[in-house]
């Protein structure tokens, strides 16, 4: 196995383990961190397969500082809208979801579809 | 040559930057004005870079002369100018009706002019975008923004409508930025134009092309990921709705169409393409019942959107390994769908944004005399209802029979009934506002007035989404003119 498909493989697992985390996990800063932690996953992709005999190519390396700033930007608007609900509703949990000390015990989602304010 | 001296092309995309920042600069809810005139030279711009395409066919920009490999190209032609006209177009029109709005109600404004001008640039600098990446770039822009649009309203389900809104929006860029990383590392290029000969059904470029066609759908809010999509669009403030129902969404939509009728075509199934028509189909019938059992009229119009991007989506089986007429017809008709509905949404959350104002509330049931106050804000809303049942001469009539002949020169019955069902209950929910708005008003409630400007400016979009059904051969030569498939 050359380095570049490893390192394309860890970054499909932290990929796969974002997602998960980002529909899994109700707490908004767990579902941030996921985001982040999908984002490395891809990034980790971008360069590990990008890579031509073990010489770095610099173009992708260009994207993901790129997508850096991106993520962190995103990061940063999640954050302050994250917080402001919290000063709002006092729950750091979207409408729908299960409240935080309930997600452990087991991880169904509110119904997938029609938001808070749907279905009739 | 002319594009050396001078090129819309790159202004459309600096100059709503331009006034975005400097209206930033000025301060919470100024830069109406500016906002205004940079609208307006959009509109032109938008019309001089659709003559040269039409004159000239499509062409390439490389920005501040630096090409491909090292600098970003901007790639014109028929199907990207389309777009940027229809931006143009709408957001002009918009822009006065918001100018109109805040004025009457303040609230929610303080930072819809930076933050609209920046989601107009994100939208322009999209549908010029040459490569991969850098549609990735311009897409996080656009969702950045409309979230910030979003939750601009302010109370507590607008700000969790906004975060959820940005969750499924950076899970949809999440995964096209993962594809973009299995295309560069398999053939080294993002670039649309060079990969287009070298695309073919290895195992990684499969998973990405799911990938990018799942992040796209979900960023388009296709059923059955459309949860998003009603909160953040039926609680934004009136002329944040308006944009993100009828511009934001193409934007996901143009990217797909662009990947899956462009470099991705030769791998693209018939299979998959019926796959993708029956979640359009799932939405036509499930986003239509339920705008006919909504009691807010935001939320009822929010649907609406749900159901009107089902019949986008209906392009992919209708387009996909079918014979070149009906491929042909199937491509016209989405497009014509796309434009017919940013002219009729924008113009029915505007009129609903009228009604509110002058009710002073969100509910169906409190529309009881809006048609004794406000008959030119109902007409318009009816007007637009007009253009999404797809009843003639609208542009919605134009894109469902342009799709129809579609289905029946490819024999695909089955999409046919869905159209018809979903006209039907179209009609069904649009008539539910008009009826609750022809009855009097209870005695004791008094419906006010929305001022003039708002009334005009939203039965402008309206007649435009008539005047597509009357003039679409324009659009469509257009688009055969540069090209664009």
């Amino acid at each position: 196995m050359s380095i570049g498909l490893f390192y394309a493989l860890v970054g499909g697992l932290l990929f796969a383990l974002g997602v998960g985390g980002l529909i899994l996990r109700p707490h908004l800063l767990s579902k941030i961190l996921a985001f982040n932690i999908l984002g490395s996953g891809a990034f980790l992709v971008l360069v590990g397969l990008g890579q031509r005999d073990g010489t770095p190519d610099p173009v992708p390396q260009a994207m993901v500082l790129t997508g850096i700033v991106v993520a962190v930007a995103a990061t940063a608007l999640a954050l302050a809208l994250a917080r402001r609900l919290l000063d709002l509703s006092g729950d750091m949990v979207l409408p729908g979801e299960k409240a935080a000390d309930e997600a452990e015990a087991g991880d169904q989602e509110a119904a997938p579809g029609d938001g808070p304010r749907g279905g009739a | 040559m002319m594009t050396m001296v001078f090129d819309p092309a790159s202004w459309l995309i600096l100059l709503p930057l331009a006034w975005a920042t400097l209206a930033f600069v000025l301060g919470a809810g100024r830069g109406a004005r500016l906002a205004l005139v940079g609208l307006g030279a959009q509109a032109l711009l938008a019309l001089e870079l659709a003559r040269r395409v039409r004159d000239q066919g499509a062409h390439a920009h490389a920005l501040g002369g630096w090409p491909a490999p090292l600098g970003i190209e901007l790639a014109v032609d028929g199907l990207a100018v389309v777009m940027l006209l229809m931006t143009a177009l709408v957001a002009l029109p918009l822009g006065l009706y918001a100018r109109a709005y805040f004025g009457a109600k303040p609230k929610g404004g303080a930072w819809f002019w930076p933050l609209s001008g920046f989601l107009i640039a994100a939208l322009n600098a999209l549908f010029l975008s040459a490569d991969l990446f850098n549609l990735y770039v311009t897409l996080e822009l656009l969702g950045l923004a409309a979230v910030g649009l979003t939750a601009a309203a302010g109370d507590r389900m607008a700000v969790a409508a906004a975060l959820r809104y940005l969750l499924a929006t950076l899970l949809g860029s999440g995964a096209y930025l993962f594809g973009v990383a299995l295309i560069y590392g398999t053939y080294g290029t993002v670039s649309l134009a060079a990969l287009a000969p070298l695309i073919s059904a290895e195992p990684a470029v499969l998973l990405a092309l799911a990938l990018m066609v799942i992040g796209m759908l979900l960023k388009t809010a296709l059923f059955p990921l459309h949860f998003w999509l009603p909160p953040a669009h039926g609680g934004a403030v009136s002329p944040v709705s308006a944009l993100l129902s009828a511009l934001v969404i193409k934007a996901s939509f143009y990217l797909l169409l662009r990947l899956w009728f462009g470099v991705f075509e030769p791998v693209a199934t018939v299979g998959a393409a019926q796959l993708i028509g029956i979640l359009g189909a799932g939405a036509i019938l499930w986003g239509s019942l339920l705008a006919l059992l909504q009691t807010r009229l935001k939320m009822l119009v929010a649907y609406s959107t749900v159901a009107q991007v089902g019949y986008l989506f209906l392009v992919f089986p209708l387009a996909t390994g079918v014979s070149p007429e009906a491929g042909v017809s199937a491509w016209q008709g989405g497009i014509m769908q796309a434009l017919a509905h940013a002219l009729a949404k924008a113009a029915m959350f505007a009129a609903a944004g009228a009604m509110i104002v002058a009710t002073g509330r969100d509910e169906i049931v409190g529309l009881s005399g809006v048609g004794a106050r406000l008959p030119l804000t109902l007409f318009t809303f009816a007007l637009a209802g007009v253009t999404l049942m797809g009843l003639p001469p609208s542009g919605g009539f134009s894109a469902k029979w342009l799709l129809l002949m579609a289905a029946l020169d490819s024999g695909q019955w089955w999409w046919i009934v869905v159209m018809m069902l979903g006209g039907l209950l179209s009609a069904a929910y649009v008539f539910k506002v008009l009826r609750q708005a022809f009855l009097p008003a209870p005695g004791g409630s008094a419906v006010g007035r929305a001022p003039r400007a708002l009334e005009l400016t939203a039965l402008a979009l309206a007649l435009g989404g008539i005047l597509l059904g009357l003039f679409g051969a324009q659009p469509l030569a257009l688009l055969e003119a540069g090209g664009g498939r």
